[in-house]
Order: C-alpha cells, then structure tokens, then sequence
C-alpha cells in the first residue's frame, strides 16, 4: 500500500510542479488584477501540496514522528513569508516571494530525505534569513545614500575575502570560510552581494576610461583573491557579474570581448597553474576514466540522474546519499534522481522566471544606480544557478557552488534570501518612482484627461484607469518589454506612496 | 544605458539555460543508458528489491541463467550449464562478473506490460526483469569444451560477416551455481580459473603473428610476389641463429610457402629489412596497443619492438616470439577483418533483449568497426591461409565437406622446448567466409592437443 501511494505520489509531484512552473510564466501574459491574483494563489496551494504530498511520502516510509512536527514547522514559516510580506509589503512581487517558497521548499524537501538533522540546521537559518530580509526593503527605500559608498563597498569587499585567505578553514580542498562561534560563515557569499552595490555605484554616472580601468582593477582583485583561496565558483560568478554591469553600464560591446579575451587566457593558465583547476577539467571530460581521481563526485551524479530517468526513483527510493555532498552542490542531481527529471527541469525553469522577474523589475526602474543593483544581483543568481546545474550534469566542469535557496549551506541561503529582500525593495521603488512620474504629470496643467488625476482616484475605478497610462508608462521605460511586465505592472494607478497608509485605507 | 542592453543580457541567459535543458534531455535519451550500466552505479542493487533479475539466453533460448523463486518467497540464481559458461556469463554473487555484471540494469529492468507491472505495484509482487538474449551457442560452446579437455586455455568462436559472438570459452572453469561456497578457494587458485582468458589472457602469439609480419612485408613491398627465400632450416644474424620448428629445412619458398611452411627462417630473414616505424603503424591498425571494441572488459594487446631494435629482438617478434603479447579474442578479430575483405564487424554478445514473457524491448544490430587493412591485402592473406591448409602446417584441415582458410602457431613459453601453446585462428567455407575460430592451448602436449584439432572439432559440429 505504501508502494502505490509512493507510486502515485511521485507522478502527482510532477503534474503540479509542471502546472507551478507554467504559471511562472502565464502570470506574466495576463494583465487584469483579479486573473493574476488566483494565479498567484494557485501557485501557493500547489506549493503547499507538494510539500505536503513529499512529507507525507517520506514519513510512510521512515515512519519518524519528528517528521510531522518538523514539516509543521516549515508550513508556518511558509504561511509566515507569505503573510508577513503581503501585510508588510503590499506592493512586494508577489511571483518573487512565491518563487522564493517554492525553491526554500524543495530544498527542506531533499535536505530532510538526504539528513533530517541537517534540514533541521536549514530550517532555522531560512527562518532567521527571512527574518532579517523583511528589513531589507525599508533600508533600500530609505536610504538614498546606498548609491554613495562606493569606496566602503570596495574596501569591505576585499578585506572579507582577505580575512578568509588569513584565518580561512578548508573544505573540499578550498578555502571557503571562517569559523565564528561554531558556525561556518563563507564571506564570499556576502561579498557577491557587495560587490554588485560597488559596480553599480562606481559606474552609474561615470563612464569614462579612466573609472572603468579603476573599476575593473578592483574587480580583478576580488577575482584573484577567489582564485587563491581556491573558491573558483565564486571567482566566475563575479568575473561574470562584472562583464555584464560593465556591458550594461558602458553598452560598449569592445570591453566584453576584451573581458572575456582575458579570461580565456587566464583559464588556460588556471588550467596550467592549479591542479585542482585541472582536476576538475579531467574529471568533466570523463568522468568515469578519472573516477578515483576526481571524477567521482560528477560520475555518481550522472548516474544518479540517469537512473532517475524521466520520473525519478520516487522519494528515499534512490541512492541520493550516494552523491557526495549531495545535500549542497549535488542538489540537484539528488532532486533529479528522487523526483525526476521532469521536477528538475521544471525547477530549473523556475529559477530561470525567477532571473526573468530581476531582469523585468531592472528594466523598469529609472535611477541607474538601481537599475545596476537589479541587473548585478539577477546576474549573480542565474549565474550561479547555471554553474551548479552545469557542473553536476556534465554540461561545464563543475565548480563546486551551491544551488541558490535549495542547497543546504547557511551563508548562501542568507545571502540569498537578502538578494531577494534587496530586488523586492527595488521592485517598491519602482512603484513609487511611478507615482512620482504621474504625480509629476498629474501637475501639469490639464492635458489629462479630467477625473484621472491621483487625488480622484478611487480603486474601483482601476479598470478604466487602466488603458491609458499603460500607454502613457510603456513609452517612459523606452522598451518593447512592458508586455512581459509582472504582476500588477502594467500602469496600475497608485495609490498614496507609504504602505502604513495605504494598509490603513485597506484595513 | 537603455533598455536594449537588459533585454539582450536576458535573451542570452535564457538561451543558454534553454540550451541546457536541451542537452539534459539529450543526455537522459542517448547518453544514460551508458553511464547507468556502470559497475559504479550502486543503485542497481536497490532495482533488485522491485523487480526478479531476468535470464540470460543462448541465441536458441536455452536459458544460461535464471532466478528461480520458490514458494517463501527466496530467489536463487541458477545456472543449468554449471561452469559451460562461467566467464561469459558470469555470475551475480560477491559483485558481478561477465554478462551479469555488463548487463545487470536491463536484467533488473522489467519492460513487462504495464497493466501487468501496476497490478503486481498494488499486490505487492516484485514484477519480472527483461531478458538478455546472447548470440552464444550453447552446442558449440559444449564442442568447444569438450574439445579442449582438460587443458587450459580459450577458444573464440564469432561470425565474420556480423561480428556475433558464439563460443567465448576460457578453461579452466568453474561451476557459477557455487561462487559463494567456492569463493575463498577460486582467489587462491593458482590456475586463475576466476579469469576470463578469452578477453583479458595475454599470450605469446606465436606463429599466428606471421601474418601481421607478411602484411607489413607486403605493405612496404610492392614486388612481394617476386619474395624468394631458400630455407636451410636456420637464419642467423649477428651471432644470433634462428631454427625453424622441428629443425625443418623448408629450401626454397616464396612469401605464401613461408607462411604455409610457417618458416621461422624466412621470416627471421623478412624482419631484418622491415621498417620498425612502419610495422609499428601497421600492427596499430590492426588494434594493438588500442582499445578493441569488447562487451566484456578486455586487456589491451602490446606489440614491443622499439626503434633501433638489435637483429635478435627483429628476428624474434617477426615470428610472434618476442615480447609482443595477444589475447586470443584480439586474434579473433585479426582473423575475423582477413576473412571480411578487411573490415572488421564489432563483435558482440548481445543480439536482443526482450521482456520476460519474450517481446524485444531492444534490438542489436551488427555494424562496422573498422577497416583493418584494404580488402586486396586481406584477399592477399586470405590466400596464404588457404595455402596454409591445403598444403602447410594446417593440412589436417583438408579434405572436409567444408573448406578452411587459417594459420597455426606454437608459441614457445620457456627454455623447455616441451612447453609450448598451441594456436589456431582461421576461418570456414574460404569462398563466403563464415565461423572465426581462435583457440589457444595453454601448455600443450604437441602431438595431440593441438589449436588445430579443436578448430576441426568445433567445424565437424557446426557442419555436421
């Protein structure tokens, strides 16, 4: 009996999965309010049941009552998220947060299949990162200055990592962290984050030679230092987040090649120089040749996938706990093997909507320093989400970086989690910027249309509102991507700027 | 900084992890199947709880292996050909070996009919695995073995034309039914019955590398046909002489009476003009010091002769006697791309596999490999092995229903003269070639255990 439920469960997960992730993407072709909103609100019943559905499967099989409590808990953190934001925050990208669930969800979901004492660490870290990213909006908001301090960007950015070269612990033959009170902290994970706001405010306004150059030799120290310690994923992602700001920044296509000239170059006497840069190499091209030099971990994991095949080996079925540190690199081989391909690539989809809805809010946004802000960090995401999925399927030697949201590891899921408080604190400057264009017209002496103005509006008249200002909004941002616009995008007619009032007036 | 530039930063992500998909989807269609079948894939063995290991079959669907399972509930791996089999087969207790090992995902994967497998889910009932079926020949492969008798040693027997595999028979034996009783003793056995000497024995090839010396002498001599040699029963070359077998004296001979004659002489005389470099190529294509296409694992052959080789060392390897080491399923495949006008099929093992109750899931193909030589150099050879029995060192041949084309060898292994393997590789019915046939005797006594007589017992039951 426990069979057919494990049987069945498994092809239910993967039907949901598929309906979540097409809604990713739906939710962006429907403009009125009240189809995105059930959208949006089927996506978190479908959640919630996969969760439910997982914990299930997993507790018939193990038969631990701990499980029950543990998956209690990780349901009121869910509803939590959800609430806490939506009262919070209202004018928060509601496709962001559930996107942020979703992938916090299939991570408890292996974790705790993989090692429930390990989940139970997660579990905690992603209720603390939470916690401390619900400020993250308000600092983005209020404070202007962000976009002036580019040197203490610099300065922090190079000393965190340096700290790490000095007193750094090793693991998997890199020297990744420190250790602070019995906890693991990776700073280059924070350091990514910083190193975007220090690109963004060094190239918003100046663009001449001379910043880039200076701009670029700071970049390359970050990426040195990485190298040194053996961090090579890290090294990439910010070598990859650089040549993107730049390009964005300078729209000067020379100094990408240039860029990615040196960095080919530099591979090749990575390649040359560092033996584990050549391990990693050897065991990519094969890894089966190379198995006990190396090529174990991506061996086991093509394996792992392989024999999960279309529908996966159904949850605690397969030999996850056979990949080496498949709880955090090798995630994702784990979920493909257990879940099925069909889940993982439903769940790479969603990472990729979740890169999309950065990019969207950065098109959006009109102050430079911003619109980079958003860039870097989608950049940083999707970056490293390619890294980890490429390496451990063989696609690109792997590097060894975790699986934002989904792997275990407490320093990547913090910053992660700040990564999206910052981009939703973005996405409400955006409105705001918004009112304060239409504010702006609404002066104007009567070309609008009369009744149309911000003071008269009421939110039953939204509908009509509507259309126009679409118009009117489409032409500012200068983009023939408004249609991909998120929820609630296109034009809305805002009401007063501070959410405390707004929430009243709801209330 | 506008817009554009965002949207092309997307465009580019999304292609790439569009890309990406892609190959994911490739890899799980084409390129799985492979890697699962690892011996490293430990999550075989949970296939094992699910589903019953499927059998193994001969190419007339006589099973060589099967799980019985009795009324509590117990399987047992049964082989009914005890120790006919054990190498090729192999066995599936204290990790895997031979056909159990290569092809344990298919036989722990049951492609039953899926009403049928969603029944059994719900009762609770492990459901059947596939079939392999083999294109070994269990009659030959009983000829074959008994052929041989008690002496060691392995037989190959494989079509030309498709590269299907009948006989892969390595002596000595033992019985697969009783691995897990007999295992302290087989890997302390000092004969190595545990290894598979058809695909991982090396040994002196003898004279049967005469050929691969005539092909290298005719590559680097357009006038070959005008080679001429007068034998006086030695050679000898800076103070090194080299006798022909059973002091012979053969007189005068040109290339196809030295290969028939199997004249150590002129071929000692043949080596010392031969351009190392190029023999070097030559033995290259023909899979030496190369991976060889193998089912099961195999060990690579080695030719040993360095630039600047002295006379001796020439002379030596010209007459398969030097360091140049083979396994009788290399010289298999040699023998196999001679009598295919040069080319040579992949062989293999396995012809289908099928669902339990027999519907093929999976269907193997022969197909090329690779063309070891141009089909007149093969044409060439081929009719210095006819010569070979109807006059040669093979005439025991002669005289049959059937018409065999081949060459002998008896490779000397010590000092003592006594202690000598015995080689045959050749091929029947020379006009449309059809059974491959190499065997090696290890040790064997000279006048009656011979390569040649297990090659014409194994022809009489095939055309008999």
């Amino acid at each position: 009996m426990v069979n057919i439920v494990v049987e069945l469960s498994k092809y239910l997960m993967i039907v949901m999965i598929a309906v979540y992730t097409f809604e990713c993407f739906a939710v962006f072709s429907f403009s009125d309010e009240y189809t995105k909103k059930s959208i949006l609100l089927r996506q978190n019943v479908l959640m919630f049941m996969i969760h439910f559905v997982a914990f299930l499967v997993m507790y018939l099989q193990t038969e631990e009552k701990k499980m029950l409590g543990f998956y209690g808990m990780q349901v009121i953190l869910f509803l939590a998220i959800l609430i806490l934001y939506a009262r919070l925050y209202p004018k928060v990208s509601r496709l962001v947060v559930n996107n942020m669930c979703m992938l916090l969800a299939i991570g408890f979901i292996m974790i705790t299949r993989l090692s429930y004492s390990l989940a139970v660490k997660q579990f905690i870290i992603a209720g603390g990162a939470v916690a401390v990213s619900l400020a993250v909006p308000v600092v983005i908001r209020r404070m202007k200055i962000l976009s002036e301090w580019r040197k203490l960007y610099a300065v922090a950015g190079v000393v965190l990592l340096g700290i790490v070269i000095v007193i750094g612990s090793v693991s998997h033959g890199a020297m990744l962290g420190i250790v602070v009170a019995g906890i693991n902290i990776q700073p280059s994970e924070l350091v990514k984050i910083i190193f975007v706001f220090f690109v963004a405010a060094s190239l918003k306004d100046d663009r001449s030679f001379r910043n880039v150059v200076i701009t670029t030799t700071v970049a390359a120290l970050h990426v040195l230092i990485l190298v040194v310690s053996k961090d090579l994923g890290a090294a990439l992602i910010i070598f990859a987040v650089y040549l993107v700001m730049l390009y964005v920044a300078t729209q000067q296509p020379l100094y990408v090649f240039a860029g990615v000239g040196a960095g080919s170059v530099a591979s090749v006497a990575a390649y040359y120089l560092f033996s584990h840069v050549r391990v990693r190499v050897i065991a990519w091209k094969d890894p089966f040749a190379s198995y006990h030099e190396g090529g174990q971990q991506v061996a086991q994991s093509l394996m792992a996938i392989g024999t999960g095949s279309w529908f996966g080996m159904g949850l605690c079925q397969g030999a996850a706990d056979k990949i080496p540190v498949s709880e955090s690199d090798f995630i994702f081989s784990a979920i493909a093997e257990e879940m099925g391909l069909i889940f993982a690539i439903c769940l790479i989809l969603i990472c990729v909507s979740v890169y999309i809805m950065f990019l969207n809010i950065a098109m959006q946004l009109h102050d430079r320093f911003y619109k980079l802000v958003a860039l870097g960090l989608g950049t940083c995401y999707i970056f490293q989400t390619f890294l980890t999925i490429g390496g451990v399927t063989k696609f690109i030697p792997s590097t060894g970086v975790t699986l934002p949201l989904v792997s275990y590891g407490g320093s990547s899921v913090l910053s992660t989690v700040i990564m999206f408080g910052i981009i939703q604190g973005l996405y409400i400057l955006r409105e705001d910027e918004e009112e304060d264009i239409e504010r702006k017209k609404a002066k104007r002496p009567a070309r609008t249309r009369p009744g149309f103005g911000p003071e008269t509006r009421e939110p039953s008249r939204r509908k009509t509102a509507e259309a126009p200002k679409e118009a009117g909004r489409r032409a500012s941002a200068g983009s023939g991507h408004a249609k991909k616009a998120p929820e609630g995008a296109p034009g809305r007619v805002r009401r007063r700027t501070d959410p405390k009032v707004s929430e009243k007036r709801r209330g | 900084m506008t817009n554009k530039e965002f949207a092309r930063v997307t465009y580019m992500f999304v292609t790439l992890f569009l890309v990406m998909v892609g190959y994911l989807i490739y890899f799980n269609v084409v390129k799985s199947k492979e890697i699962i079948n690892s011996p490293y894939n430990v999550r075989q063995d949970l296939l094992a709880k699910r589903v019953v290991r499927g059998s193994i079959l001969d190419r007339n669907g006589e099973a060589l292996a099967q799980t019985v399972t009795d009324e509590e509930g117990n399987e047992t791996r049964e082989y009914p050909y005890g120790d006919l089999f054990a190498h090729v087969v192999g066995y599936s207790v204290k990790g895997k070996y031979g056909l159990e090992s290569v092809q344990n995902f298919h036989l722990l994967t049951s492609n039953a009919f899926f009403l049928e497998k969603v029944m059994k889910e719900f009762q609770d009932e492990k459901n059947i695995g596939d079939s392999v079926v083999t294109t070994l020949d269990a009659h030959l492969q009983q000829t074959a073995y008994d052929a041989m008798g008690d002496n060691k040693g392995a037989v190959v027997v494989m079509e030309a034309s498709t590269g299907k595999i009948l006989v892969m028979l390595s002596k000595p034996g033992f019985d697969a039914n009783t691995v897990a009783e007999d295992w302290e003793a087989l890997n302390n056995d000092s004969d190595s019955s545990l290894l598979n000497r058809a695909t991982l024995g090396q040994y002196t090839p003898g004279s049967t590398f005469k050929l691969v010396t005539a092909l290298e002498y005719i590559r680097e001599n357009a006038d070959y046909h005008d080679y001429e040699y007068d034998c006086e029963g030695e050679h000898t070359q800076d103070g090194t002489t080299i006798h022909c077998y059973g002091s012979a004296v053969h007189g005068q001979e040109d290339l196809a009476d030295s290969v028939a004659n199997s004249c150590n002489a002129s071929f000692s005389n043949i080596s010392l003009g031969l351009d190392i470099a190029k023999w070097k190529k030559t033995t290259g294509d023909l899979l030496f010091d190369k991976e060889l296409p193998s089912d099961l694992p195999y060990r690579e052959s080695r030719f040993q002769l360095e630039k600047g080789a002295n006379s001796a060392d020439r002379m030596m390897t010209a007459m398969g006697q030097g360091k140049t080491q083979v396994s009788p399923y290399h010289m298999a495949m040699i023998t196999a791309a001679i009598a295919n006008g040069g080319t040579l099929m992949r062989p293999y093992l396995v012809d289908r596999i099928t669902n339990y109750s027999g519907t093929t899931v999976r269907k193997y193909m022969p197909e090329k490999y690779a063309n070891l030589m141009t089909s007149a150099e093969a044409a060439q050879l081929a009719e210095y092995m006819e010569g070979v029995v109807e006059y040669g060192t093979g005439t025991s041949l002669s005289g049959e229903a059937y018409t065999v084309a081949g060459k002998t060898g008896t490779a000397e292994v010590s000092m003592d003269k006594q202690t000598v393997h015995s080689w045959f590789v050749g091929y029947s019915n020379v006009d449309n070639p059809e059974l491959v046939v190499s065997v090696v005797i290890e040790n064997a006594d000279t006048a009656s255990n011979t390569g040649v007589n297990v090659a014409k017992q194994i022809f009489n039951a095939y055309y008999y």
